[in-house]
């Protein structure tokens, strides 16, 4: 029998915990992509995690989409992160304030 | 013989697993070098894939390795090595006051409310009914056949709704990442083709 559910709920919720804080310390933007990626694979363990205790195909269908919206996201993402740094030479987001009102 | 019920393997594939995400993740944020991040990315990535093998989702687990480790890390790394941002940064500079220790609070609480609430509902969602209605779980090759009926007939409009999302990306993708040319390159360009 597989381990319990509980387990990888638990590393599913320290794996969000992680991505979550780097996220709101880390500076530069590339990392925090990555942070997004991070919290975006925990949740997606969690569906998995769900579909097999409930028995149900539709968390791992979900988990699908889930990825490709994550492939759509990081390749908008990216392209402007590459767009900024051509202007400004840096990928800090301390440095992008142009917004601000 | 001790009261556990599961099989030590399944236990060992945890461990494993448990072990390559987070230890991956610690890597991701606490590289100074965006490289070394990325790679940690990979290593997390994988992490997760264990996972999804160990749960019966074999298929997501090969789109895991094959979209995000393949794909998406390299755009990464692709991204880094093109800006030439792979150098180390300044990670000891604070420079919000206290954000780190709030941000710390922050996550320690969002995590534990997490646990919290899940121990309180006993590791399962509310809704059982959907057991009932949504097709059931098998694993080996009959997960993927079981996957792709799921994604063509109950989420076909899902499915058809990223076909255009995908779209919209790379056209805004291209779009972001194309240089517009100045006059004078324009006209050297031009003189060329002609």
């Amino acid at each position: 029998m597989n381990v319990p559910a509980a387990w990888y709920l638990v590393l599913a919720a320290i794996l969000f915990g992680i991505g979550g804080f780097g996220f709101l310390t880390r500076r530069s933007a590339l990392i925090m992509f990555m942070c997004v990626e991070l919290m975006l694979n925990a949740v997606n363990l969690t569906f998995v995690t769900f579909a097999r205790t409930l028995g149900d195909i539709g968390g791992q269908a979900t988990v699908f989409f889930v990825m490709v919206v994550a492939a759509a996201e990081v390749t908008v993402g990216l392209g402007i992160v590459v767009a900024v740094f051509r202007r400004r030479t840096s990928t800090s987001v301390d440095e992008l304030s142009e917004l601000k009102g | 013989m001790i009261a556990v019920s599961y099989a030590w393997p399944s236990i060992l594939v945890f461990a494993a697993a448990a072990l390559l995400v987070v230890v991956g993740a610690l890597g991701v944020i606490g590289y100074k070098n965006p490289v070394h991040s990325a790679l940690s990315l990979i290593m997390t990535l994988f992490g997760v894939a264990v996972a999804f093998v160990a749960q019966q989702a074999d298929f997501l687990a090969a789109v895991q390795i094959i979209v995000y480790a393949g794909a998406i890390v390299v755009l990464f790394l692709f991204v880094i090595m093109f800006l030439g941002v792979d150098h180390k940064q300044h990670v000891d500079v604070e420079p919000l006051i206290g954000q780190r220790p709030l941000a710390a609070i922050g996550v320690v609480l969002t995590v534990g409310g997490l646990i919290a609430l899940m121990a309180e509902s006993h590791w399962v969602t509310g809704v059982k009914s959907v057991v009932t209605s949504g097709t059931s779980l098998q694993s080996g090759t009959a997960n993927v056949h079981q996957l792709g009926t799921a994604v063509f007939t109950t989420y076909l409009f899902a499915f058809e709704a990223t076909a255009a999302l995908l779209v919209i990306a790379v056209v805004g993708a291209v779009l972001l990442a194309r240089r517009e040319r100045s006059p004078h390159e324009a006209a050297a360009s031009d003189e060329v083709d002609a």
